[in-house]
C-alpha cells in the first residue's frame, strides 16, 4: 500500500508541533493534560488517602499510625452510629419532601405566568440562592432564638407565656435545610414544567380531561425529571451536610457530616472519620446512581 | 406552559412563599440599622454597626483573602477548565472515559469528604495549610464546574467557523485566538464567574483547608454567628446580599442587552 | 503555468467506522480540473463528493494517492499553506466580527498593508453588491446577503481555485435560482477555477462546464452537461440526472455503434445507441427519456414517423397531467411495464381531442438515436 508522499511546508519542520497537528488524539491529550495533572494530584490522590486511613489505626497521641485495622468499619455497625446514619438520610429524604411540597406548586405558577413576568420572579429566587448560606441561617437563628424575633413578637402578644425552644432542636434543623436547599429545588422543577407544551394540555382538555385529570396524567409525570434533578441537588448533600445541624441543632443533633468533622477535627481519630467518609461516599454513589439511572443523567437540566 | 392565569390558591401559595424566602432576609437586613444589640426590639435608627463593622479589622482580612483566593483560583480553573472541555467535546483519546468521570466526581462528592480528604492529603505532604492550600483546594473544585460551563455552551459551535479560518490563512494557534476564542468567551466568562461565586462562598472545604490566621470571609462570618450574635453581623449579611442582588442584577440585564 | 489548476490521482480516503473497521468514503477518484474550468461534484448525499472537495482544501488528508493544485503536490499541508480558498455550506461567518472584518480577515493572514485591505475588501463587496454593509455584523443580514459575505470573503484573497461547498443549499428556490445565475457570471468575470459541489442535478447541469457524478465514493462520469445528460455510462448516472425510463433486456446483435436488444417479459426487439462494450447475450439496461418518446397515431400510415419504422410498440394512456408547457403522461406499455412520456404543447389550442386522456390507444415511439443500450451495472 503506498502511502501519500509527505511535502515539507516551506522546509520549516517543527517535527513536535507537526505531531501534534496531524494527530488529533494527541490534540485532545494535550488539552485535557492539565486538568488530569491537577485532578490526580488534588482529587484522587487525596481520595485514595482516605480509603489508605480508613484501614489504619489511631496512635495514642491523636496521630496516625500505619496498622492495618478493621475495626473502624465494625465500629460503624455499632447501633449509636447506625442511628446516626439513619438520622441523616431521615433528615435528607425530609428536606427532599418538605422541598418538593413547598417549591411544586411556586414551580407551577412561575411557569404558568405569562412570560414577562417570569424573570423577574426567578430572579427573586436567585438572589437568595447566590446569597452565601451562612447568612442565610444566621436570618432563621435570630428569627428562632429564645430572644428572637419570633418568641418576642409570639410573647408581646400574648400568644405564649414562655419563649418557645425551636432552636437547637430537630425541627429547627428541617426548617434550615428547607430553607437552604429550596431554590435547588424549585429551579430544575420549574425548568421541567415549562417545557411542557400546552398543546398537550389542550389535547387532553380536548379528549375530555379535567384540569386535575390533565394535571395527575399528563403534567405531573412530565414533571418527574425535574423532580428527580431536584432531588438529586437537594438530597444528596443533605446527606453529608454538618453547617445546618452545627448551628441549628446544637450537641444534640449529630449527623454523618457532623460524625466525620468531629472525627477529624476534635476528637482526632482520622482513621475513624476517614471510615465514615468512605461510607458516606459509598451511599453518595449509591443514591447519584440509583436518581441518574431513573433520570437518564439529567445534566441538561442542572444548568 | 400555558398563557392562561394560574389560579388563585397558587398566587397565594407563591406569595406565601417568597415571604418565607425573604422574610428572614429583610429583618436581617431592617435591623443591621437598630441601634439596640440584641436584635430583639426596634429601638432606632442607626448606622454604628456598619462603622463597627468597616473598622473590624478581622473581617476586612478575611475579605481580602475570599477576594485574592477566588481572583487566582478562577483565573486557573477557568483556564484548565476550558481548555478540558474544548478536549471532552471535540477529540477521543486514551482515558477519555476516565477524565470524564474524574471531573464529575468533586460535583458529587459530599463537600465533607472532599474537604477532610485534602486535609489529610496536606498534612501527608507536609503543607502549611494557609491561603496557598485553599486555593489549591478551591482550583481542584472549580475546574469541573467551568468545564460544565464551557462544555455546555461549546455544544451549539460551528466547527465550520475554525475550519473558514484556516483556509483564509490562520495557523492553528492564530485560529483560536481570533476565532474559537471570541466566540466561546461568552461561556467562558461565564464559567469564571460560576468559579469566582464558588470559591467566594464556600465555606466546608475552606474549613478544613485554612490554617491559623489564614481566615476567608464565610469563615469568619461564621465564627460571628457562632459567637457573638451581634448586629454587625446584620450589617455584613445585609451589604452582602445587596452586592450579591447587584452583580445578579447588572447580570440579567447584560443578558438582555445582548438579545 | 501548470497543466491542470487541480489534479487528484486516484485519491482514497477511508475513516474509521464507529461499529468497527472502515468506511471508504472516497474511492480512487481522479480528477484534472482545467484552468478557469466552472467544475461541479454531483452526486447523492454520502457520495463522497464533500469528503473529496475538504481534500482539495486540507481538512483531510487522503489515506493514499495525491493531490495536486497548480502543479504543486499538496500532501499533508494544512489549509492556511494551500493557494485555495472555501465558501463553506452554512458560510461559517465569524459572528463577532463585522462584515468588512470578515472578509479583511483572510487579508490580515497575509500581513497584507492596512490601505491595501481596506481598498480590496470594498472591491470584493462591491463585486458581490453589498457595499455600504461593511459595519454591519452576520446576525444582522438576511441568508443571501451572508452568502455573499463568504463569497467575499473567500474571492478576496484571491485564491487559485475557489472551493464551494453546497453554497446554495440554505436559500429559498427563488433566490437560490437567481444565485445560480450569479455565480455562473461571477466565475466567468473573475476567471478563477470554481470547484462546486451539490448534489441538485438542475444547477449542476446550469452552471457547470464540466461534472464529475459521484455515488458511493466513486466518479462514475466526468463529462460536460450534455454528455452527462445525453450519453451517461451507466444506469446510476441515467438516473440520477434528469428523469428517465428504464428498461429491461438482452442483447440479440451488436454493430458498430447500435445494438438490437430483445426486451424481457416484451419479446419486443428494440434498436438502440451502444454505449460502451457489450456482449451478445449480455443483460443490459435500457434508458430512454421521456422527453424523447414520441406519441403516434398509426407507424402503418407514416405520419409524422418513418412508414412502419421500427421501435414502434402499441401503449394505452393510463395517467394524463397537464402542467401547461406540457403534457405529462404515463402509457401502459407491456405486462407491468409503463412508461413515462412528455409531450410538448406546441399548439395553442382549447380543443380536448388535442389532449391524450385516459384509455387512448397510442403508438410510442422510441427512436433509436434516443434509445440508449446501458451496460448493467
Amino acid at each position: 500500500m503506498a502511502e501519500t508522499t509527505t511535502s515539507q511546508p516551506f522546509g520549516r519542520s517543527f517535527t513536535v508541533v507537526a505531531k501534534i497537528r496531524e494527530n488529533a488524539r494527541m490534540q485532545g491529550l494535550v488539552l485535557i493534560s492539565p486538568t488530569i495533572i491537577y485532578l490526580a494530584l488534588f482529587l484522587l490522590l487525596p481520595l485514595l488517602l482516605v480509603v489508605v486511613l480508613s484501614v489504619m489505626t489511631r496512635g495514642p497521641y491523636g496521630n496516625v499510625v500505619y496498622r492495618l485495622n478493621l475495626q473502624n468499619y465494625t465500629r460503624l455497625i455499632d447501633p449509636l452510629y447506625l442511628r446516626i446514619l439513619g438520622y441523616s438520610l431521615t433528615v435528607a429524604a425530609f428536606t427532599t419532601l418538605v422541598t418538593i411540597l413547598i417549591g411544586y406548586p411556586l414551580a407551577y405558577y412561575i411557569a404558568r405566568v405569562p412570560e414577562v413576568q417570569r424573570a423577574p420572579l426567578l430572579f427573586l429566587i436567585l438572589v437568595p440562592f447566590w446569597t452565601n448560606f451562612i447568612i442565610r441561617i444566621y436570618a432563621w437563628i435570630m428569627l428562632l432564638r429564645s430572644e428572637g424575633l419570633l418568641n418576642s413578637l409570639l410573647i408581646n402578644l400574648g400568644v405564649i407565656q414562655i419563649p418557645m425552644e425551636i432552636l437547637y432542636t430537630p425541627t429547627a434543623v428541617l426548617i434550615g435545610m428547607v430553607y437552604e436547599f429550596l431554590p435547588f429545588m424549585v429551579l430544575p422543577l420549574y425548568t421541567s414544567l415549562e417545557k411542557i407544551e400546552n398543546a398537550q394540555l389542550e389535547a387532553a382538555a380536548d379528549l375530555g380531561a379535567r384540569p386535575w385529570q390533565a394535571f395527575l396524567r399528563i403534567t405531573l409525570p412530565l414533571s418527574v425529571p425535574g423532580m428527580i434533578a431536584g432531588s438529586i441537588l437537594v438530597f444528596i448533600p443533605a446527606m453529608g451536610m454538618f453547617v445546618v445541624p452545627d448551628l441549628m441543632g446544637g450537641a444534640k443533633t449529630v449527623l454523618v457530616g457532623n460524625l466525620i468533622r468531629n472525627q477529624f477535627l476534635t476528637a482526632r481519630d482520622w482513621p475513624f472519620g476517614a471510615a465514615a467518609s468512605m461510607l458516606l461516599l459509598l451511599l453518595t454513589l449509591v443514591f447519584t446512581l440509583f436518581y441518574t439511572r431513573k433520570a437518564g443523567f439529567g445534566e441538561e437540566l442542572l444548568l | 406552559m400555558s398563557e392562561k392565569k394560574p389560579a388563585l390558591w397558587l398566587r397565594i401559595w407563591a406569595i406565601i412563599t417568597y415571604a418565607y424566602i425573604y422574610l428572614p432576609i429583610l429583618i436581617l437586613i431592617i435591623f443591621s440599622f437598630n441601634t439596640q444589640k440584641l436584635n430583639v426590639r426596634w429601638e432606632g435608627f442607626t448606622f454604628h454597626w456598619y462603622e463597627v463593622l468597616f473598622n473590624d479589622q478581622e473581617v476586612m482580612l478575611a475579605t481580602r483573602n475570599s477576594l485574592t483566593v477566588a481572583a487566582v483560583s478562577t483565573t486557573a480553573a477557568t483556564i484548565i477548565g476550558t481548555m478540558a472541555a474544548l478536549a471532552l467535546q471535540r477529540y477521543r483519546f486514551p482515558g477519555y472515559t476516565l477524565a470524564e468521570s474524574t471531573l464529575y466526581i468533586p460535583v458529587i462528592i459530599p463537600e465533607v469528604v472532599m474537604g477532610i480528604s485534602l486535609l489529610a492529603f496536606f498534612a501527608q505532604i507536609g503543607f502549611t495549610l494557609g491561603l496557598g492550600t485553599i486555593t489549591l483546594a478551591h482550583i481542584a473544585f472549580n475546574i469541573p464546574f467551568v468545564t460544565l460551563v464551557v462544555r455546555a455552551r461549546l455544544h451549539g459551535f460551528d466547527k465550520a467557523i475554525e475550519e473558514a479560518a484556516m483556509d483564509l490563512g490562520a495557523n492553528e494557534l492564530t485560529t483560536f485566538w481570533r476565532v474559537t476564542l471570541p466566540t466561546i468567551m461568552p461561556g467562558v466568562l461565564s464559567g469564571a464567574l460560576l468559579a469566582f461565586t464558588l470559591s467566594l462562598d464556600d465555606y466546608v472545604i475552606t474549613y478544613f483547608t485554612a490554617g491559623p490566621g489564614s481566615t476567608t470571609l464565610p469563615l469568619r462570618v461564621f465564627s460571628m454567628v457562632r459567637f457573638a450574635v451581634t448586629p454587625e453581623v446584620n450589617a455584613l449579611s445585609t451589604l452582602w446580599v445587596l452586592t450579591v442582588f447587584t452583580l445578579l442584577l447588572i447580570g440579567q440585564l447584560a443578558q438582555r442587552r445582548r438579545v | 503555468m501548470a497543466q491542470f489548476a487541480v489534479e487528484l490521482h486516484e485519491v482514497v480516503k477511508r475513516f474509521p467506522n464507529p461499529g468497527g473497521g472502515e468506511i471508504t468514503a472516497v474511492n480512487q477518484v481522479t480528477l484534472h480540473i482545467q484552468h478557469g474550468e466552472f467544475f461541479s461534484l454531483l452526486g447523492p448525499s454520502g457520495c463522497g463528493k464533500t469528503t473529496t472537495l475538504r481534500m482539495i482544501a486540507g481538512f483531510e488528508w487522503p489515506t493514499m494517492g495525491e493531490i495536486h493544485i497548480s502543479g504543486q503536490a499538496m500532501g499533508r499541508r494544512p489549509p492556511f499553506l494551500r493557494p485555495v480558498n472555501t465558501v463553506f455550506q452554512n458560510y461559517a461567518l465569524f459572528q463577532h466580527m463585522t462584515v468588512f472584518q470578515n472578509v479583511a480577515f483572510g487579508l490580515e493572514m497575509d500581513n497584507i498593508d492596512k490601505n491595501e485591505i481596506k481598498r480590496r475588501v470594498e472591491a470584493a463587496l462591491e463585486m458581490v453588491q453589498l457595499s455600504g454593509m461593511g459595519s454591519r455584523k452576520p446576525k444582522q443580514l438576511s441568508g443571501g446577503q451572508q452568502q455573499r459575505v463568504a463569497l467575499a470573503r473567500a474571492l478576496v484573497k484571491r485564491p487559485a481555485v475557489l472551493l464551494l461547498d453546497e453554497p446554495l443549499g440554505a436559500l429559498d428556490l427563488k433566490l437560490r435560482k437567481e444565485m445560480q445565475l450569479e455565480l455562473k457570471a461571477l466565475q466567468n468575470q473573475v476567471g478563477i477555477t470554481f470547484i462546486y459541489v451539490t448534489h441538485d442535478q438542475e444547477e449542476a447541469l446550469i452552471m457547470s462546464d464540466r461534472i464529475a457524478v459521484m455515488n458511493k465514493g466513486e466518479a462514475l462520469q466526468i463529462g460536460s452537461p450534455v454528455e452527462i445528460y445525453e450519453r451517461p455510462n451507466c444506469r446510476f448516472v441515467a438516473d440520477f440526472i434528469g428523469e428517465t425510463n428504464f428498461l429491461a433486456g438482452t442483447v440479440t446483435e451488436l454493430n458498430a455503434e447500435t445494438a438490437r436488444v430483445e426486451l424481457k417479459s416484451l419479446g419486443y426487439e428494440l434498436a438502440g445507441l451502444k454505449l460502451g462494450d457489450l456482449r451478445k447475450g449480455q443483460n443490459v439496461t435500457i434508458s430512454v427519456r421521456p422527453e424523447k418518446i414520441r406519441l403516434v397515431e398509426d407507424p402503418s400510415k407514416g405520419i409524422g414517423v418513418p412508414k412502419n419504422a421500427e421501435n414502434c410498440f402499441p401503449a394505452r394512456v393510463i395517467d394524463s397531467a397537464y402542467i401547461g408547457s406540457d403534457t405529462r403522461l404515463v402509457v401502459d406499455f407491456g405486462p407491468g411495464i409503463k412508461l413515462r412520456v412528455w409531450e410538448q404543447n406546441r399548439i395553442s389550442t382549447l380543443d380536448p381531442r388535442a389532449f391524450y386522456k385516459q384509455g387512448d390507444q397510442v403508438w410510442v415511439f422510441l427512436m433509436p438515436e434516443n434509445t440508449l443500450v446501458i451496460a448493467d451495472t
